[in-house]
């Protein structure tokens, strides 16, 4: 009897050098067991890449090929057009990347691949910075973030800009399932990626995935700073499903300090910046509550 | 690792799974430890574990691998029980 | 069944792209690149070609996808020039370094700036590190025979290097000229398909791409240089096998000698300004001047033995480089001044045609004067 339901099989093989706590290896564990060993991974240069295969080893027990940083889609493009022609129809690809490498520099090249419609799940593990190459500030950073080039400074208290609303941007591209999930939740991961991998087109998947020493929290807090995020509705789990906006957890809110506190990437907010990112939140809530169960977007796929 | 480094053309790999034989174990600060007489055979350490060094036994509880354990102590987080504790790992 | 048509050297390249069957088209277009991908598409959508061709959103994607696809072990094309094989940069030594046999067309235009359209060879001259082999063509038949060529090269197993096929932009890609289109049936036996011996495969996982730490990645890079100096022995046998089967030669593949046997001068041109040059030196040699030329047809890997061995009895050569590494000389000059060292031959480059600039008679002649007066090269403006 497996837990949960969950394949036994390890696709990601232990020994990797991931740091102790890593959510996101957590969750490539888990997006690796939902899609089987039928499965080739197209990944972008990143935390994932660098841990798992340091030459002559490989964490990977599945056909894995990583290209550069911005064009895992376009690799995986690649991949499905010879996977079309060699007539394997069966076979899954999954084009992973990070925040930074689907957010920032790969944006282009994940749009041309939704837009060009063909058969694969982009999986962004989202750690709010470009995590691999030290806690530099991305696209996806959450407000008010430290990080090294967003610092809590004394004029300019950390990242400016509000959150990037990839998940919304990639299904006004028309394509059928878009998710949120978060590693707090593995089981919805798992029946997320599932229902991903069934579409016959593009889909995609943001992954909320804390980062030890980006987050600057303890290694064994992975899972509770996951959980606060949703509680505090910092990161809203929810689908896009035919256009249609689905909440997968409408949890009572709790105040956002509780989930703040428990990071030392915050620990620099005032009073003041508190009710800000208070306010930021409450808005996106809103705008989520208002629109659960609406079609939001045409359906080109 | 003291193995011979061979040069496979265009640096493909060919031995899935082998970071395997790099025991991360010796990371570790803190060691978990399981207390099967508390454990209620849920799954939750084996299933939160980002290194997968929590294997399932026959029995159906939860062993530690410590050959890959980096002392993380998700595991013992997790637990809805608390039977998982730990001490300082001993070098 | 053999035809024999009057096309544009990109209709040549996609003809010949067509016989060798690629199973996936990464395309994106770029002046004077476009008519190659534009004819490919006929061929998809007309369903003469059965392939998946992938209109990607940038020539950079265009270079991930063609690595993409040859990772999963299949045949694949794709098409560029300028700005487009700049923006590439990144992926091309990724390609090589994986040894993926991909073949590309570059229709030769400057790279910016300022923005120019025109026929220059520094898009792919600045790619000369990056571990493809690099030819160029003089003629529309020459841009078909060597893309097909270019395949069984980069496929032989020692080999296993993408290649560059370079004809110049406009000069070549727009310019209608006979050509023979060959047999599908005799390019099969010429060009069997492709079958790699690993390929991403859930059956038997491989990880394509890890990290190469200080203690590896030296030795990867020298496999290439070795696999490198396999294709200076590879590309003569795959010419003479193909003149063999199909009656054209082009020098040995390498490098081709016109009126080099009592030649006292000569100049090396590579593209179309061969045959700018061909009819300089007719012309000289009518006058009774001993003058000649070497056609450079492979520059990566660069034949310096060959060049050596051509520039023996002579006094002095003159490179017509239609490139130049500011603040150095051109790229070929470079290569060549290096392989005579030692030699008595003098070696003066000529920066020529940046930017579309014409290269003519009147231009060559000046050239020969120069190397006959003893002075050194110039920019041929």
């Amino acid at each position: 009897m497996s837990v949960m339901g969950i394949n036994e099989k390890e696709m990601f093989a232990s020994g990797h050098r991931a740091c102790a706590g890593c959510g996101e290896a957590l969750a490539l564990r888990h997006i690796l067991k939902a899609a089987g060993e039928k499965t080739i991974v197209a990944q972008s240069t990143g935390c994932m890449e660098v841990v798992s295969t340091p030459y002559p080893q490989t964490a990977w027990n599945i056909p894995w090929v990583h290209c550069a940083f911005e064009n895992a889609a376009a690799v995986a493009s690649g991949v499905r057009a010879a996977l079309n022609m060699k007539g394997d129809k069966e076979t899954n690809v999954i084009a992973m990347g990070g925040d930074g490498a689907s957010f920032d520099i790969g944006f282009g090249s994940l749009s041309g691949a939704l837009e060009r419609g063909h058969k694969f799940l982009y999986v962004c593990t989202d750690n709010e910075a470009y995590m691999n190459t030290g806690i530099q500030r991305s696209g996806a950073t959450f407000p008010y973030a430290n990080t090294t080039t967003s610092p809590a400074g004394k004029v300019i208290p950390g990242k400016q800009q509000p959150k990037k609303p990839l998940p919304f941007i990639v299904a006004a591209h028309g394509i059928e399932y878009v998710a949120t999930a978060n590693v707090a939740n593995l089981i919805d991961l798992k029946n997320k990626v599932e229902k991903a991998l069934a579409i016959n087109g593009p889909s995609f998947l943001h992954v909320l995935v804390p980062c030890t020493p980006g987050w600057k929290i303890d290694a064994s807090t992975t899972i509770r700073v996951a959980q606060k995020a949703i509680e505090t509705w910092a990161a809203p789990v929810y689908e896009i499903e035919q256009g249609v906006l689905k909440l997968t957890q409408k949890p009572e809110q709790k105040p956002i300090e509780e989930y703040l506190m428990m990071q030392g990437r915050f620990k620099h907010v005032t009073p003041s910046i508190v009710e800000k990112i208070q306010d930021y939140v409450d808005k996106r809530k809103k705008f989520l509550l208002e629109n659960d169960g609406k079609q939001l977007f045409d359906v080109l796929y | 690792m003291t193995e011979k480094l061979v040069f496979n053309k265009g640096a493909i790999i060919h031995e899935p799974g082998s970071t395997m034989k790099y025991k991360t174990g010796d990371w570790r600060t803190f060691k978990p430890s399981i207390d099967n007489s508390k454990c209620i055979k849920c799954g939750k350490c084996w299933m939160n574990c980002p290194d997968a060094a929590i294997r399932k036994t026959k029995e159906g509880f939860f062993e530690i691998d410590y050959d890959f354990c980096k002392g993380c102590l998700i595991c013992e987080k997790e637990c809805p029980v608390k039977c998982i504790t730990h001490a300082v790992e001993e070098k | 069944m053999v035809k024999n048509v009057v096309i544009s050297g990109s209709e040549a390249i996609a003809e010949a792209v067509k016989l060798c069957k690629p199973k996936v088209l990464p395309m994106y277009p770029i002046t004077p690149s476009t008519l190659v991908p534009e004819r490919l598409a006929d061929f998809v959508f007309d369903g003469e070609l059965d392939a998946e061709m992938i209109h990607v959103e940038s020539e950079h994607s265009a270079a991930s996808a063609l690595f993409g696809a040859y990772a999963t072990g299949v045949r694949a094309f794709t098409a560029s020039a300028s700005n487009g094989i700049a923006l590439m940069h990144e992926i091309i030594p990724i390609i090589s370094s994986a040894r993926f046999p991909a073949v590309m067309s570059v229709a030769n235009r400057t790279i910016s700036g300022p923005i120019n359209i025109w026929n220059d060879h520094s898009d792919a001259m600045s790619e000369r590190d990056q571990g493809w082999i690099q030819m160029y063509c003089e003629s529309s038949q020459e841009a078909f025979d060597t893309i097909i060529m270019a395949y069984k090269i980069a496929e032989k197993e020692q080999v296993s290097l993408p290649v560059m096929v370079c004809i110049d932009g406009f000069a070549l890609s727009h310019v209608y000229e006979p050509v023979q289109i060959e047999d599908q049936k005799k390019i099969d036996s010429f060009l069997p398909s492709y079958k790699p011996k690993t390929y991403l495969d859930p059956k038997k996982p491989t990880t394509v791409g890890p990290i190469g730490f200080p203690n590896s990645f030296f030795e990867f890079h020298e496999q290439e240089q070795i696999a490198m100096n396999e294709a200076l022995a590879e590309i003569p046998k795959v010419h003479k096998e193909f003149d063999n089967e199909f009656g054209r030669k082009y020098g040995n593949g390498l490098i081709d000698l016109i009126k080099m046997k009592d030649a006292k001068y000569a100049l090396l041109a590579n593209g179309t300004s061969v045959g700018t040059a061909r009819v300089t030196v007719e012309k000289l040699r009518s006058e009774g001047k001993k003058v000649g030329l070497i056609k450079l047809k492979t520059f990566r890997p660069f034949p310096a033995e060959e060049i050596r061995k051509a520039c023996k009895n002579l006094k002095a050569l003159g490179v017509i480089d239609r490139h130049v590494s500011l603040g150095s000389e051109g790229a070929m000059t470079l290569d060549i001044k290096s392989a005579l060292a030692n030699e008595k031959c003098k070696v003066e480059g000529f920066i020529s045609g940046l930017g579309g600039r014409d290269i003519d008679t009147k231009r060559l002649k000046k050239a020969f004067e120069i190397l006959e007066k003893g002075e050194k090269g110039i920019w041929l403006k």
